[in-house]
C-alpha cells in the first residue's frame, strides 16, 4: 500500500477530520498475488467445500476436519502465522481476501474463520516463543484445529463476568480449571481451545487448553437456526489439568487478549459478510433473468431493478469500508518494527486504535448481508423459501452475524463510547473542531455545489462530519457523564458514524478509480456512490434530528435545528433513473460488478 | 527432462464476447490461461516431479500475459519466458506463432514440449503441430494419457469418441486434451514463491527474427457473433397435422428442404 508519510491514521478520526485519500486502501488496489490468493480460495470453496455442503449441514464433521487439512495444504490456514513458525506471514489484505472468498462456503467458513482467527490468533499475538513453536506450525498445517472459548451461559456481552475459575495446584505444575464455556465453534473436533478463566476467582486470564487434558470434555451438538455446517458445543471443564506453561499472556491480563481478538474477529466478520453478500446477490440476479411472470423476465420489471441497484450499492459501500478498515491494519502493523511485531502489547495497541472502525465494519457488514439476503429470498419468491435453493441457507446463515462477535447493539455502543474516550484523552481534537463549528454555524451560508463528478457527494460527506460533531456535541453537553445511560441517543450517534464512514469510504474509492481510469470506466462506481450517499445522508439527517430534539430545549432547540437544516440542504437526484441504469449493467453481468 | 509448455492467455470462459468495430472488445474483460494449456502445465509438473528436470512455460504476447505466466509459476513451473511482440507486431497467426516459438526453441534441446489441444479463442489447434514440424520432432495431438520410460513414450489419444494407443519416443511434442489430468490450483506458498522465480522477457530482436519473417498469412475478413437463438415453437393439432405443419415450415421458413 502507498505510504506517503509515516504518520498514524487515527482511529475514529474520520468523524472529524479528512484523510489523505492515497492512504485509503480500496479493492482496486489488490496486487496480482492477492488476486491469485483470492482465486485459489474461491476454487477451493467451489471444488472442495460446496460439493459436500449437504453432508456438512447434516453435521458430518469428518468432512470439516478433512477439508481443513486440505486447506492447510493449500496454505489457507497459514496467512496470519509468521514464517518463523512455518506460516506464510501474509499481509492483512490477503488474509481478509481469504475470509471474503471463504464465506460462500456458509457454515464451513465459520469453521475456518474460528480456526484461523479467534482460535489461532491469540497464540500468534500473545503466545511466548515456546507456545508458538509448539502450536503454530500444526495450526498452520491443519494438523491441529483451534477453538476459542470466551462465552459462558451467564456471560455473553459481559465477557469479564465469566465464572470459570483457575487455581494453581499445590505442586505448582498445573492450573485446575472449572466451569462451562458455551457455544464454542469447532468444539466437536477442535484439539486446542483458548479458554478464559479467573485465577483465584478474580484474575481474568487466558489459557491454552488441549482437548486431551484430563477433565476436558464437550457437550452435545447444538441445534441452530443457521450455520449448521459448523460445530457448536459446550466446553466442559471439570478439574481440568492445564500445565502452567500454557498460561497465555499475563496473569490477570486476559481482557487485553479478549478485547483485541474481538476487534480482529469483527473486521474479519465484516469482510466475510462482503463475500456472502456477493454470493446472495449473484444468485438473486441470475434468478431474475431466468424466471418469467406475465411473459416478462423478472429482471425487466422496474421494481426488480430498484432492488438490484439498492443491493449492489449497499454491497459497494460495505466492501469499500471493510477493505478500508483492513487497509488501516495493514498500514499500521507494517509500520511496526521487527521487535514490535513480536510483542503482543505493540500489536494490541495497533489493533485497539481502530476499535471504532472494527465495530462499524461488523455492524455495517452484517446488516448489509441481512438486507441483501432478505431481498435475495424475496426476489426468488416462493422458491426462495424452499430449502433446495441456496438463498434459503444464506438467509438463515446470515442472521448470526448480527449477534456474535459482540451484538450489533453492543458494537453500536462502542462507537460513541470509544470516540468520547479518545476525545477526552486528547487523541482526537473534538473540542477544537466543535468550537470551530460553532463559530461557523453562526454565519453559515448555503454553498454552491458544482457539477463535477462526486462534488455533491463530497459536499454531503463534509457536512455529515459537521452534523456528527453537532449531534455528539449537543448530546455530550446535555448529558455529560450520564450519556452512558442514554443508549437510544448513543445508537443515533453510532448510526451517524456508520453511515458517514461508509459514505466517505465510497466517495474515496470512487475518486481513486476516477483518477486512475477516468470517469467513463468508473461510471458504475459513480452511480453506486450517488445512490448510496443520497440515501445514507437522509439516514444521518434523521438520526441527527432525533439526537438534537432529545438533547436541546426551547430557543436553543430552534436554533440548532435550523443549523441542521442548513447543513442538510443539498440538491438531491432523482434516483429512479440512476438505479435503473446501475441495474442494467448488473442484470447483464449476472453478478456484482463495479 | 527438459520440458517446455506453450501457454496462451485467453478470455475467461465466463466472459460475454462483445464485437464492435470488427474487433472483439477486450476492455475490462478477465483473462485466464487457456484451459487446455492448464492440462499441459499440470502434466509437465507431474512429469518433472516424477522424472526430475525443469519446466519452462513460454508465451507470446504483451506485458499483460505476465499474469498468466505467474500463475503457471505459482502452479509449480520453474521458469517462464514471455516473448513480447507488443511493440513489433500488430497481429499473430498460427504460422507466425509457430515460427517465433521454433526460433526460440531450436537450440533449447527440449525433451518434451506440451501445449493445449486448442486455444479456446482461435481454436485452430495448429500451433503445436506446426512447431513440431519446424523443429523436426514427432508430435501427437489430443492426448489423454502420457507415460514416459527412458526415451520411450506410450500415449493414449482421444480420437473423437474413441481412443487410440500409440508408442513413440522423445523428443516429442504433445497437445493436451481434457481428461489428461486434473489441473491443480496454485497453493499460497506456490503463489509467494512464484514472485521470486525467473521470468525472462524476450523481443523478436533477441531471437534474430525479422518482422518480415513473421508477417501473418491469415487474413481476417470479418468477425461476428453467432445469431441469437430464436425461441422454440410447439406445434399443435393431431399428429398428421403437426407433421404437415413441420414439413411446411421446414420448406417455407427454415428453407432446408
Amino acid at each position: 500500500m502507498e505510504q506517503t508519510t509515516n504518520s498514524i491514521i487515527k482511529g475514529g478520526g474520520f468523524l472529524i477530520e479528512d484523510v489523505e485519500i492515497n492512504r485509503v486502501f480500496t479493492p482496486e488496489d489488490f496486487t496480482d498475488e492477492q488476486k491469485m490468493i483470492a482465486q485459489t480460495t474461491q476454487e477451493y470453496v467451489t471444488n472442495e467445500v460446496l460439493p459436500v455442503v449437504e453432508n456438512l449441514e447434516h453435521h458430518e464433521f469428518d468432512h470439516s476436519v478433512r477439508l481443513l487439512k486440505t486447506a492447510g495444504e493449500l496454505g489457507l490456514l497459514a496467512a496470519d502465522v509468521p514464517e518463523e513458525y512455518e506460516g506464510l506471514g501474509l499481509d492483512k489484505i490477503s488474509s481478509a481476501l481469504i475470509a471474503e472468498k471463504m464465506s460462500p462456503a456458509g457454515g464451513f467458513s465459520i469453521t475456518h474463520g474460528a480456526h484461523v482467527g479467534i482460535g489461532s490468533l491469540p497464540i500468534v499475538l500473545f503466545g511466548n516463543h515456546e507456545q508458538k513453536t509448539q502450536y503454530l506450525p500444526k495450526l498452520a498445517s491443519g494438523e491441529l484445529i483451534a477453538a476459542y472459548a470466551l462465552t459462558e451461559p451467564g456471560s455473553g456481552s459481559d465477557a469479564l463476568g465469566a465464572k470459570t475459575t483457575a487455581k494453581l495446584n499445590e505442586a505448582g505444575t498445573h492450573y485446575v480449571l472449572n466451569g462451562e464455556k458455551q457455544w464454542i465453534t469447532n468444539a466437536g473436533f477442535a484439539d486446542v481451545f483458548v479458554v478464559y478463566a479467573k485465577i483465584d476467582g478474580d484474575k481474568f486470564t487466558a489459557f491454552i487448553v488441549e482437548r486431551s487434558y484430563p477433565g476436558v470434555s464437550v457437550g452435545p451438538e447444538e441445534k441452530k437456526m443457521g450455520i449448521k455446517s459448523s460445530s457448536t458445543r459446550t466446553l466442559i471443564l471439570e478439574d481440568a489439568q492445564v500445565p502452567v506453561e500454557n498460561l497465555l499472556g499475563e496473569v490477570g491480563r486476559g481482557h487485553i487478549i479478549a478485547f483485541n481478538i474481538l476487534n480482529i474477529g469483527r473486521y474479519k466478520l465484516g469482510v466475510g459478510t462482503v463475500g456472502a453478500s456477493k454470493r446472495a446477490f449473484e444468485l438473486a440476479v441470475a434468478y431474475t433473468n431466468q424466471r418469467q411472470q406475465f411473459k416478462t423476465k423478472l429482471s425487466d420489471f422496474n421494481l426488480t431493478k430498484e432492488k438490484i441497484a439498492s443491493m449492489a450499492s449497499h454491497i459497494y459501500a460495505s466492501e469499500s469500508l471493510n477493505y478500508r478498515t483492513v487497509g488501516y491494519f495493514e498500514d499500521r502493523l507494517s509500520q511496526l518494527s521487527d521487535e514490535e511485531q513480536k510483542d503482543g502489547k505493540s500489536i494490541a495497541a495497533a489493533i485497539a486504535e481502530y476499535a471504532i472502525e472494527c465495530s462499524i465494519a461488523k455492524v455495517f457488514g452484517s446488516e448489509t448481508l441481512d438486507f441483501v439476503a432478505d431481498e435475495a429470498v424475496q426476489l426468488h419468491g416462493g422458491y426462495g423459501f424452499m430449502a433446495e435453493y441456496e438463498v434459503e441457507r444464506i438467509y438463515r446463515d446470515s442472521r448470526i452475524n448480527r449477534i456474535f462477535e459482540g451484538t450489533n447493539e453492543i458494537n453500536r455502543m462502542i462507537v460513541p463510547g470509544t470516540f468520547m474516550k479518545k476525545a477526552l484523552k486528547g487523541e482526537l481534537p473534538l473540542l477544537q473542531v466543535a468550537q470551530e463549528l460553532q463559530n461557523e454555524l453562526l454565519m453559515l451560508m448555503p454553498e454552491e455545489i458544482g457539477n463535477e463528478a462526486l462534488e455533491q457527494e463530497k459536499y454531503l460527506v463534509k457536512n455529515a462530519k459537521k452534523i456528527a460533531v453537532l449531534a455528539a456535541g449537543a448530546a455530550a453537553q446535555r448529558y455529560g457523564a450520564k450519556l452512558d445511560a442514554e443508549q437510544e441517543i448513543l445508537v443515533n450517534i453510532a448510526n451517524i458514524a456508520n453511515q458517514l464512514y461508509a459514505m466517505e469510504s465510497v466517495v474515496i474509492r470512487t475518486q481513486k478509480a476516477i483518477e486512475r481510469d477516468g470517469e467513463g470506466k468508473a461510471a458504475q462506481k459513480i452511480l453506486y456512490t450517488q445512490i448510496f450517499c443520497q440515501e445514507a445522508f437522509a439516514e444521518i439527517e434523521k438520526e441527527a434530528k432525533e439526537t438534537l430534539i432529545a438533547s436541546v430545549e426551547g430557543d436553543d432547540a430552534r436554533m440548532i435545528l435550523s443549523a441542521l437544516r442548513k447543513l442538510t440542504r443539498n440538491n438531491p437526484y432523482n434516483l429512479i433513473p440512476k438505479k435503473r441504469e446501475a441495474a442494467a449493467k448488473l442484470i447483464d453481468a449476472e453478478k456484482y460488478v463495479v | 527432462m527438459n520440458i517446455f509448455v506453450l501457454v496462451k492467455r485467453t478470455f475467461d470462459t465466463e466472459e460475454k464476447i462483445v464485437v464492435s468495430g470488427g474487433k472483439i472488445q477486450e476492455d475490462g474483460a478477465e483473462f485466464i490461461i487457456n484451459p487446455y494449456d492448464e492440462y499441459a502445465i499440470e502434466e509437465a509438473i507431474q512429469k518433472r516431479d516424477a522424472l526430475g528436470g525443469k519446466v519452462t512455460v513460454v508465451t507470446i504476447g504483451g506485458e499483460d500475459a505476465e499474469k498468466q505466466l505467474r500463475t503457471a509459476l505459482a502452479m509449480g513451473a520453474d521458469e517462464a519466458v514471455l516473448i513480447n511482440t507488443e511493440d513489433d507486431l500488430d497481429e499473430l497467426d498460427q504460422y507466425s506463432s509457430a515460427y517465433i516459438l521454433s526460433e526460440y526453441l531450436k537450440d533449447k534441446e527440449a525433451d518434451l514440449i506440451l501445449a493445449g489441444n486448442v486455444a479456446i479463442d482461435g481454436g485452430s489447434g495448429q500451433v503445436g503441430p506446426r512447431l513440431a514440424d519446424l523443429l523436426g520432432i514427432n508430435y501427437v495431438t489430443t492426448v489423454t494419457s502420457l507415460e514416459i520410460d527412458g526415451t520411450n513414450v506410450k500415449i493414449v489419444r482421444d480420437i473423437e469418441g474413441d481412443s487410440e494407443v500409440l508408442e513413440t519416443s522423445l523428443p516429442l511434442l504433445v497437445t493436451a486434451q481434457q481428461g489428461l489430468n486434473e489441473p491443480r490450483y496454485p497453493s499460497l506458498p506456490g503463489i509467494m514463491k512464484a514472485k521470486k522465480k525467473p521470468l525472462e522477457e524476450l523481443e523478436l530482436d533477441d531471437l534474430d527474427i525479422d518482422e518480415d519473417d513473421v508477417e501473418v498469412k491469415v487474413e481476417t475478413v470479418e468477425i461476428y457473433l453467432p445469431p441469437q437463438k430464436a425461441a422454440g415453437r410447439v406445434l399443435e393439432g393431431d399428429l398428421s397435422a403437426q407433421v404437415k405443419e413441420l414439413v411446411n415450415l421446414l420448406h417455407s421458413e427454415a428453407k432446408v428442404i
